[in-house]
Parts: structure tokens; C-alpha cells; sequence
């Protein structure tokens, strides 16, 4: 029993020593392209951030990007109609990654998707705020797609520069 | 008199007082949630002549900008009326978004204290 304890003891005290030195992990996740699936595609990679021992506020943030993305997917790249939406992350202790791809109708003019107010639902229930939001709350905000094909939006988040500040301030 | 609109398992989301529309926001604000509100605001809009809107945030952790899509379509609608559309209860991280977004321009801010907060729990 002791012996056991001790190995067990001596497991954990290896990952936390990995953990704290690099780590690199991914994720990858296919879901449908349903409206439900918003919330849970934001709690999964705020789960997954959650080794990285991010701060509150980069969590709220990577969530809230996540959410507008998935968003995207559902309501412009797939317009109501079935299709999956596979979500991508890897995490390192300096930085996350994010792409939300979809394979619906795709962007003819990607720059004119990325102006603010831009939308292309016309009854007024739509903000156009979508990648204001993405590029407000994470560091780089990428979009690649091909009409009919698809689209890819990748996002970064850096997460030592905030947690250097804080301890700053501490 | 006070129209209790629709409960749920809870607490009612929506109050009507004469031309005023009270709407308890949910937990969650994104796309899913918003396809409902929309909706049934809509329905209430055109059972009743509504001139001011209240969205009540206290509920509210997570907002995106599906959440100001519903706000701005309300608000233009209320504009066009001439009525007020009211914020109150966003916490720091709601109150974020709602500046990113610039909505502050075209809704009234309420904060708490100040003037007489709408709580039915106060009136019933």
C-alpha cells in the first residue's frame, strides 16, 4: 500500500514539473452545426484553457470569441441547413489557438465580412458585430474561405503577457 | 395592472406595464437563446402598443453579439416610437461588451440607486 502511495505520489509530481516547464497539447472536436451546440462548443475550449491556468478574464474572452465563430458557422456558413463544425485548439502555457471551420456556402469578399455592421441578414436582428467581437477579445484574428466550399476563421490568444501583469500588480 | 406574459420554471421573463415591456434577460445571451426572445418579444410587441423597453441583465454571465443584435433591433423599432429603450443590473464583463458594441449611445443606462429601479418583486 505504501509503495503505491509513493509511486502514485511520484506520477503526479512528474506532470506537475512537465506542466510548469512546456507543455503542448490539442483538441479537436466535430459537432453539428446546430444552434444548441453554441454554448457547448464555449464550455469545451474554456475547459481545455482550463490547464493552461488562465485568468478569469481570458477565459471570459476565449469564450466569447469561440461563441461568436460557432455562431458564424450555424447561422451564415450553414444558413439553418445540416453540416458539422469542427473546432480546433492547441494550448501551450504562453498561448491558444482556436479555428472554427465550416463547409457551407463560404465569403466572396472576406475583408467586406470583417467591417463592423457588415451583415448579411437584412431584417435588422443581426449586430454585424461578429469579428468586432472575435478581434476584440483575442489577439489575432484570421479568415480564410473559398465560396462554396467553406470557411476557417483561426484566432490566438496570448496567455503569459496578462499574467505577467498581474503579478505586477500584486 | 401588471400581465405576467410568460413563466418559466423559475421566474417570469417578461412583464407588461401599460407601455412598458420589462424583459428579464437568461444566464446565457448567445444566438440559441436569443432566437426565443426575439420571437416572443415580437408576439408581445404586437399584442400590445409597447413605447419602452427594460432589459434587466442581472441574470446575465455571458453575452455575445447575437445579444446586441435583439437590443439594436428593439431599439430601432422603440426609436422610430420615440419611446426609451433602459439597460439595468449588466455586470463588469456584460457592461464590456455593451461599450465595445457603442450600444450606450442609443439605450439609457440605469445603475443602481439611481431613480426608481423597475422590480415587479417591489410592486406585487
Amino acid at each position: 500500500m505504501g509503495q503505491q502511495a509513493y509511486e502514485l505520489e511520484m506520477i503526479t509530481g512528474e506532470n506537475e514539473m512537465k506542466k510548469d516547464v512546456d507543455f503542448h497539447e490539442e483538441m479537436f472536436l466535430e459537432m453539428d452545426g446546430v444552434s444548441q451546440n453554441e454554448s457547448f462548443a464555449r464550455v469545451v475550449v474554456a475547459s481545455f484553457l482550463a490547464r493552461a491556468n488562465p485568468t478569469l478574464e481570458q477565459v471570459d474572452d476565449v469564450k466569447t470569441a469561440v461563441s461568436e465563430a460557432v455562431t458564424n458557422a450555424i447561422v451564415h456558413g450553414y444558413a439553418e441547413k445540416k453540416g458539422k463544425v469542427h473546432i480546433r485548439a492547441t494550448l501551450t502555457p504562453k498561448e491558444l489557438t482556436v479555428s472554427v471551420q465550416d463547409f457551407g456556402v463560404g465569403i466572396e469578399d472576406v475583408a467586406m465580412a470583417m467591417e463592423p455592421f457588415y451583415t448579411t441578414v437584412l431584417d435588422g436582428s443581426r449586430s454585424g458585430m461578429g469579428f468586432c467581437m472575435m478581434e476584440a477579445f483575442m489577439d489575432e484574428v484570421k479568415l480564410i474561405s473559398q465560396p462554396g466550399e467553406g470557411t476557417c476563421v483561426f484566432m490566438r490568444k496570448n496567455l503569459c503577457e496578462e499574467e505577467e501583469q498581474d503579478t505586477e500588480q500584486k | 395592472m401588471a400581465e405576467k406574459t410568460r413563466t418559466t420554471k423559475e421566474e417570469m421573463m417578461y412583464e407588461v406595464y401599460g407601455e412598458s415591456l420589462m424583459v428579464y434577460l437568461p444566464d446565457e445571451l448567445d444566438d440559441h437563446n436569443c432566437r426565443g426572445i426575439r420571437e416572443d418579444m415580437d408576439n408581445i410587441m404586437r399584442m400590445h402598443y409597447i413605447s419602452e423597453i427594460i432589459f434587466d441583465f442581472s441574470k446575465t454571465k455571458f453575452m455575445d453579439s447575437s445579444g446586441i443584435g435583439v437590443l439594436l433591433g428593439r431599439c430601432r423599432i422603440i426609436k422610430e416610437r420615440g419611446g426609451n429603450v433602459v439597460v439595468q443590473g449588466e455586470n463588469a464583463r456584460i457592461r464590456r461588451i455593451l461599450t465595445i458594441s457603442g450600444i450606450y449611445r442609443v439605450v439609457i443606462q440605469k445603475k443602481p440607486g439611481e431613480g426608481e429601479v423597475w422590480d415587479s418583486r417591489h410592486m406585487n
